[in-house]
């Protein structure tokens, strides 16, 4: 799982195992912030991975994926 | 530091043992298939309006037939396309169920189509949620009943020829001709925006299930990456430029804030409130006593429909079982009824009734002449025939009793024209030829218009005129 | 205790309401309609609920859909809508859930005629639609066991989980005669532990009938044979009528075993030795009694039935072929007649 920390900016969670690399949230994604791996998961897809910056938290790529356990959007509340 | 967090549906189980095999918490769906997405919508719905325990899913044949798999929530599978007659049983059992019909194209537009359109014809409790790819997926990619003119599917090779396959069918519009739906919008699975605006149309369809105001249809145009050749770009495109053009997008019908939640009726099953629907306090008779010395009476009544003959043969089995006499009736019935000739069977018997269809009658009752011709034959030696003397010149065979009876002039002197059957019913009751006893005729009588009180009066007045006639012409 | 003159169709939905069926969901079709007049008027003023649907397949999948969640549910029909029922019988049979089906048989094949028959008889005793799986069916002879039998099938169909079948004829639809109404009426309680019933309860609960893994498939399939052995083993049922020192063993369902009654009884006047028997559950068959009955010297058995040889068969099976089994039958919408019996009997007794 692939966790990008930053403080108070949102960021998908990604889940490897998960991704079939149907590229719909890449499609969806507003800032590009996206990206299918060279590399594969152990169910033998390619995968998707958040470059790291960029996310706003809209939520696109979860919706636009078809796979319940894939993606998870995370917004830090603002204090 | 405090989250929001997308992406937890409680309407869709974390894992998915149903399933079984190596990959536990993915989907069957192949890559990019839009069956996962409106799961998701419908999961995260099903969540946030909190109608999970009320919700029952049904499974539909196809490639959604596992969706069972995934809802969190009470789920059925059922036979090709009778999702929504499935539906209509478990929401008029339940009637606090949220019941969610989700059916692809061959299921709720070819093989259930007639459900489909009945089901949201009465209006019933119900979200359907119909799944439009233009093509059979489980099956492996034949023609559907929305596959797009020219569209090639393994069983269209060079593609939908309406000459032979007619054109693709129109399901929101189909269903906007009927009265009873609430809500009817057609949406897509394809890019984010077209998403979004299908989870509002879902989300609506099940705010109209969790207030109980009935039906809700959503058509989904979605993809079918493997059968129909498509990465993710492709679909969506394909859904956006083709199929939009023969399936526009939009609401067709809103009716949400106008329909009133309905409640269906609670069942009572005490026995005081069935014994009062038979009546039981006030009707009932003796039970039959064996009497082997009585033997058994056989009576054939015929005429023509509207002459009162099943009525007729009622009255004199009711009599019967007043006296506590063993009885069956048993009409001649369907066709037959409506205009042309009538006639019933009536075993009054001593013992156990075996067949209750009279062959060879001890006492046939005419009232016409037709039925003279058809059964006077079969009247047993020594048997009689009462007959309405209209048929004057008929000649009867050796050894039987011929009676004839002006019973419609009788039964006119009386009050009625109508009442010639209770002519009849007399005259047997006088001839003494049942064995019963005089006095069930007039019980009979007075059960058997025990809801129109004035005509038990007039029928016993018939009754009694009948007797006089008899005693004063028949030896 | 009350009594009172009831038409056999009605008879059946006298029995539902005391059995506690909540549910009638059907299709007009002569000559059972009047099982949909009677329960479209009774079912709503006790609050219980009706749907005369769009077909016979429609009608018995909403069946399915309220037996899914618990509830009693009965649906009726002649042959014609029965062929029509089948696929979802079977589905019935393998998510086992509990129905009662009533089939007022007319004559066939096709749309034949609306007089009586026992043409049903393989359709209905022999599974009828496609898959490894039986129906308990009973037989009732009276408009008194249309009514008790309708009650009885309901407590089968969930002590066994499963389709019950009523298996009846258009004379014993159509005829009246009094019954005794019952003393007892049943309040129903939803079985939680499989019922799918919209609570949190139950969610858990699954109705289905798809099994991918031919493994489980085939466990699946062996399960529900050893429910129908335990079937087989308790709920067979018979009546016997003269049998005791009968050379001639009528063997009679249904209207037909009516009239076998009376021929019982007028053939040992001129000093035939002449029983009925008269299976009461059609499946299970009454096997075992046949084949002891078989056993003893010199007898002989008739079927009587108002179809081509159908249950012929079954007694055959019965008796392991040790006797000769004699057909009288009548078919197309004719009831047999006691003189045709009687002209048989006298062959034998001969």
């Amino acid at each position: 799982m692939e966790v990008k920390d930053e403080k108070k900016s949102p960021y998908p969670v990604l889940t490897q195992i998960e991704c079939k690399a149907c590229g719909r949230c890449i499609i969806s994604c507003p800032k590009g912030c996206l990206e299918m791996s060279k590399e594969i998961n152990q169910r033998g897809y390619h995968y998707v991975v958040y470059t790291g910056t960029g996310c706003t938290g809209c939520a696109n790529c979860f919706y636009s994926c078809p796979e319940p356990n894939a993606i998870e959007v995370h917004i830090p509340k603002k204090d | 530091m405090a989250e929001k967090i997308i992406g937890r549906l409680s309407g869709l189980y974390k894992e998915f043992p149903r399933k079984g095999g190596t990959a536990p918490t993915a989907t069957h769906y192949c890559p990019g298939c839009g069956h996962g997405i409106l799961h998701k919508l419908i999961g995260e719905a099903m969540g946030d309006l909190e109608i999970a325990d009320r919700t029952i899913v049904i499974s539909p044949v196809g490639c959604s037939v596992f969706a069972y798999y995934y809802f969190n929530c009470g789920n059925i599978q059922v036979a090709h396309g009778r999702a929504p007659a499935v539906a209509t049983g478990i929401s008029r059992a339940e009637d606090n169920a949220v019941v969610i019909s989700y059916q692809g194209d061959g299921d709720l537009a070819s093989i259930g189509l007639n459900e489909t359109l009945q089901a949201a014809n009465r209006g019933e409790k119900l979200a359907v949620f119909f799944v439009n790819n233009t093509i059979y997926g489980m099956t492996g990619g034949q023609m559907a009943p929305t596959t797009l003119i020219g569209e090639k599917t393994t069983t269209c090779p060079t593609g939908r020829d309406p000459r032979f396959s007619g054109y693709p069918i129109h399901m929101c519009e189909l269903i906007n001709n009927l009265k009873a739906p609430v809500f009817i919008e057609r949406v897509a699975i394809s890019d984010i925006k077209n998403i979004r605006k299908a989870r509002r149309a879902v989300r609506k369809a099940l705010e109209i299930q969790r207030d109980g105001k009935g039906y809700a249809f959503v058509e989904v145009l979605s993809n079918c990456p493997t059968n129909l050749k498509q990465d993710s770009q492709e679909s969506i495109d394909f859904i956006n430029n083709v199929m939009t053009k023969e399936f526009p997008l939009g609401n067709l019908r809103d009716n949400s804030e106008e329909a009133e939640s309905f409640k269906r009726s609670v069942s009572d099953f005490s026995i005081d409130s069935i014994n009062g629907l038979y009546d039981l306090k006030n009707d009932s008779s003796p039970d039959a006593i064996n009497d082997p010395e009585f033997g058994d009476v056989q009576v054939k009544v015929a005429g023509f429909g509207g002459q009162g003959v099943l009525s007729m043969g009622l009255i004199l089995a009711r009599a019967a079982c007043k006296d506590s006499r063993h009885v069956s009736w048993y009409p001649s019935y369907g066709p037959e009824q409506r205009g042309g000739t009538s006639n019933c069977s009536v075993m009054i018997s001593g013992e156990l009734v075996g067949s209750p269809v009279v062959h060879s009658p001890d006492v046939l009752i005419a009232m016409n002449r037709p039925s003279l011709e058809k059964f006077a034959d079969d009247v047993e030696p020594g048997g009689v025939i009462i007959y309405d003397s209209v048929a004057s010149d008929f000649k009867f065979k050796q050894g039987v009793k011929a009676v004839a009876v002006p019973a419609r002039q009788l039964a006119a002197k009386g009050g009625s024209e109508r009442a010639a059957n209770t002519v009849m019913l007399g005259v047997l009751k006088t001839l003494g030829c049942t064995k019963l006893s005089d006095e069930v005729f007039y019980q009979a009588i007075a059960d058997n218009f025990a809801a129109k009180p004035k005509l038990i009066d007039l029928n016993h007045k018939i009754l009694d005129q009948a007797a006089k006639w008899t005693k004063e012409n028949i030896k | 205790m009350a009594t009172q003159l009831i038409k056999g169709n009605h008879a059946v939905i006298v029995g539902a309401l005391y059995a506690g069926c909540d549910c009638y969901f059907g299709y007009p079709i002569t000559p059972a309609s009047e099982i949909l007049q009677e329960a479209s008027q009774l079912f709503p003023k006790v609050g219980r609920k009706f749907v005369q649907a769009e077909s016979e397949e429609a009608a018995v999948n909403m069946a399915y859909g309220a037996a899914s969640t618990g509830h009693r549910v009965l649906t009726a029909s002649s042959g014609l809508g029965i062929s029509l029922k089948q696929e979802c019988i079977s589905y019935m049979a393998g998510s086992q859930l509990p129905c009662v089906i009533v089939d007022i048989m007319r004559a066939g094949p096709g749309l034949g005629n609306i007089g009586p028959e026992q043409g049903d008889y393989n359709q209905v005793v022999k599974g009828g639609g496609h898959g490894n799986y039986k129906c308990i069916v009973l037989a009732p002879n009276s408009v008194q066991e249309m009514c008790d039998f309708t009650l009885r099938a309901f407590d089968l169909a969930f002590e066994y989980r499963g389709p019950v079948y009523v298996l009846a004829d258009a004379v014993l639809g159509q005829m009246v005669e009094p019954i005794r109404f019952p003393e007892k009426a049943v309040e129903p309680k939803i079985d939680t532990s499989w019922a799918v019933n919209a609570t949190a309860e139950t969610k858990e609960n699954l109705i289905t009938s798809i099994v991918l893994d031919f493994q489980i498939l085939e466990d699946f399939n062996y399960e529900l044979q050893e429910k129908y052995a335990l079937i087989e083993k308790n709920e067979v049922d018979y009546e016997e009528y003269k049998i005791e020192d009968a050379d001639i063993v009528l063997v009679s369902y249904g209207i037909s075993s009516r009239i076998c009654r009376t021929t019982v009884d007028q053939t040992r006047k001129q000093g035939i030795k002449v029983g009925l028997f008269r299976p009461i559950s059609l499946y299970p068959f009454p096997n075992d009694r046949l084949k002891e009955l078989a056993g003893k010297n010199g007898c002989q058995f008739v079927s009587v039935e108002m179809s081509n040889g159908q249950m012929l068969e079954d007694i055959k099976l019965a008796i392991q072929c040790s006797k000769q089994v004699h057909l009288v039958n009548r078919l197309g919408g004719n009831l047999i007649t006691m003189d045709q019996i009687i002209s048989k009997i006298k062959e034998l007794a001969d």
